[in-house]
């Protein structure tokens, strides 16, 4: 740790990501004087983590064009950085971080914004060289580094949003590129049938070979280096790189052996408190009960999220203590495909497709109990922003109105 | 370098330079303004680097159309004038340009 930073700062930001900076802005915005301290294990300043399996790793963008802020930003309005360094373990009762470089960094108020490391492999083969995650600048510059290298075979182990942008890309590239799926349909978890048929046959039709119901079994490798995939099935699939996109485990330990709640994140209550006194979470890291999941515990991973919470917290640090409320959206690029979503589709028990798939503009509109809970657009921009207003409100449409693309969403706020 | 004129919610005016090449949004961004929050990182997917162009730009810069035009429909602050600043891009033509970061949706 640099000598100059002082041992203690009146709010310590852990984690250097979208939330971390976005709460150190917030604090600034909304008038906060005391000391700011952020530690942040990657060596970079705070960057945009979307682009790395789009644009940045397409080449599109360089690096300093994914910075939240320049760095002398930050020097500016007086936020400390500790960076390439890890919190090992929190002490509640003296208010102390352990660090990684063997420093201890006292809190006034501490802010846990840690995100969550890629889920890994269970199976043999896992540790190979050439089996990447995509959560870092440095995953993806190995990763790009290898293809350009003059690996072709690429496997993505994972159909959710980041293995399908990532196989995009490479797709694009010209690369061969295999996607495996566990389940019957791709993004399963975040999406309904009609969105994961879509993009199945998007990416087929961009020349992927996506599998579904592909079990892997191993990684088989030579050297040291992965050279194939086999599944369950006895099918071998050749591998120069592979890409395990497959979720993430929060980072959260040292929160729960410090004696914090949770157990898929840390919990947080409705002002993004934990159980320990004056440490909140935010993030991909934070489980809460989400108002527009009927209330259901759970974490959200968006950029959204990450940047709603950490405003909430900022401000309840400043004395504008409100409940975490802020409207959930989402979006995704692949090829040429632009997907917006609106709201938490969590327990929908209805879909109504607005357009035809087949055009490549079309909205899935998701309800519960006949309420609009969540909108995903593919390409209908217009649909995405006058759709959020009947999430916001639970518009209980008329269903045949609903699916016809010649009635514009907006007509149907005030049913 | 192109020049850029920056007005903020508070009304005050800053002369930056902006690089060509890069869009007004992160020329915006890359100069300490803290107010624009970019959340998409300009790809025309959040609303959240709503600017008004200047009167005299208005023709210069040309209008919002497509995607643009329909997600700016989300803000409550649409004018005549609102530009997604992530969506201009900065260019030899649009030195001097005059923009003002639209208020907070
Ligand atoms: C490839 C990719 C594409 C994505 N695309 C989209 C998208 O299109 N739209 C969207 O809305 N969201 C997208 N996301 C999700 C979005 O990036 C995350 O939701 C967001 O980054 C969460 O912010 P955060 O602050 O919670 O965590 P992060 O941004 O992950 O930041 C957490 C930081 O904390 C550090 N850290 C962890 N533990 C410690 C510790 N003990 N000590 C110090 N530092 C620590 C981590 O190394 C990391 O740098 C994408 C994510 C990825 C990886
Ligand atoms: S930065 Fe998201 S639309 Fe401009």
């Amino acid at each position: 740790m640099d000598s100059s930073v002082s041992s203690r700062a009146d709010v310590v930001i852990v984690g250097a990501g979208h939330g971390g900076a976005q709460c150190a802005i917030a604090l600034r915005q909304n008038g906060f004087t005391g000391t700011v301290t952020i530690v942040g294990r990657e060596p970079e300043f705070p960057y945009e983590r979307p682009p790395l399996s789009k644009d940045y790793f397409a080449r599109e963008k360089a690096f300093e064009r994914l910075h939240i802020r320049p760095p002398a930003f930050w020097a500016e309005k007086n936020i400390d950085f500790v960076l390439s360094t890890q919190v090992e373990a929190v002490d509640p009762l003296t208010r102390q971080l352990s660090l990684s470089d063997g420093r201890s960094l006292g809190y006034g108020k501490l802010v846990w914004a840690t995100g969550g490391d890629p889920r890994r492999l269970s199976c043999a083969g896992a540790d190979l060289t050439g089996v990447h995650a995509v959560r870092t600048r440095a995953d993806c510059d190995t990763l790009m580094a290898e293809i350009d290298a003059g690996k072709r075979d690429i496997v993505v182990i994972g159909g959710g949003y980041i293995g399908l942008e990532a196989a995009a890309v490479l797709s694009k590239l010209g690369l061969n590129v295999t996607l495996l799926e566990a389940l019957p349909r791709v993004l399963a978890r975040v999406a309904g049938e009609e969105l994961s048929g879509f993009y199945q046959q998007a990416h087929r039709d961009h020349g992927v070979d996506l599998r579904l119901n592909a079990r892997v079994e191993c990684l088989e490798g030579e050297n040291g280096q992965v050279t194939a995939v086999r599944l369950e099935d006895g099918e071998h699939i050749p591998a120069e790189a592979v890409i395990v996109g497959i979720g993430i485990v929060p980072a959260v330990e040292p929160l729960i052996l410090a004696g914090a709640t949770g157990g898929n994140g840390v919990d947080v209550d409705a002002f993004c408190r934990t159980s320990l006194p004056d440490i909140y979470a935010i993030g991909d890291c934070a489980a809460f009960a989400c108002d527009f999941a009927g209330g259901q515990v759970m974490r959200v991973e968006s950029v959204q999220n990450a940047n709603d919470m950490a405003t909430c917290v900022a401000k309840a640090i400043c004395g504008d203590a409100k409940p975490y409320k802020a409207f959930p959206w989402f979006w995704s690029n692949q090829y040429d495909l632009k997907l917006q979503t609106a709201g938490i589709n969590v327990g929908f028990d209805e879909t109504v497709v607005r357009g035809t798939p087949a055009d490549s503009a079309f909205s899935v509109v998701y309800l519960k109990d006949r309420r609009v809970v969540a909108i995903d657009c593919v390409n209908s921009v217009k649909d995405y922003v006058q759709g959020r207003k009947l999430v916001e409100n639970g518009i209980r449409p008329d269903i045949a109105k609903l699916a016809d693309v010649g009635t514009p969403l907006k007509e149907l706020v005030s049913t | 370098m192109p020049n850029l004129i920056v007005v903020n919610r508070a009304g005050d005016e800053t002369n930056i330079d902006a690089r060509e090449g890069i869009s007004v949004m992160e020329a915006i961004r890359d100069n300490g303004f803290d107010e624009l929050l970019a959340l998409c990182g300009g790809c025309c997917s959040c609303a959240t680097c709503h600017v008004f162009v200047d009167e005299a730009w208005v023709g210069v810069v040309g209008a919002a159309s497509g995607d643009e035009d329909d997600l700016l429909d989300s803000s409550d602050h649409r004018g005549e004038r609102s530009r997604l600043s992530c969506q201009i891009m900065m260019t030899a033509a649009l030195d001097g340009l005059r923009v003002a970061i639209a208020p907070e949706d």
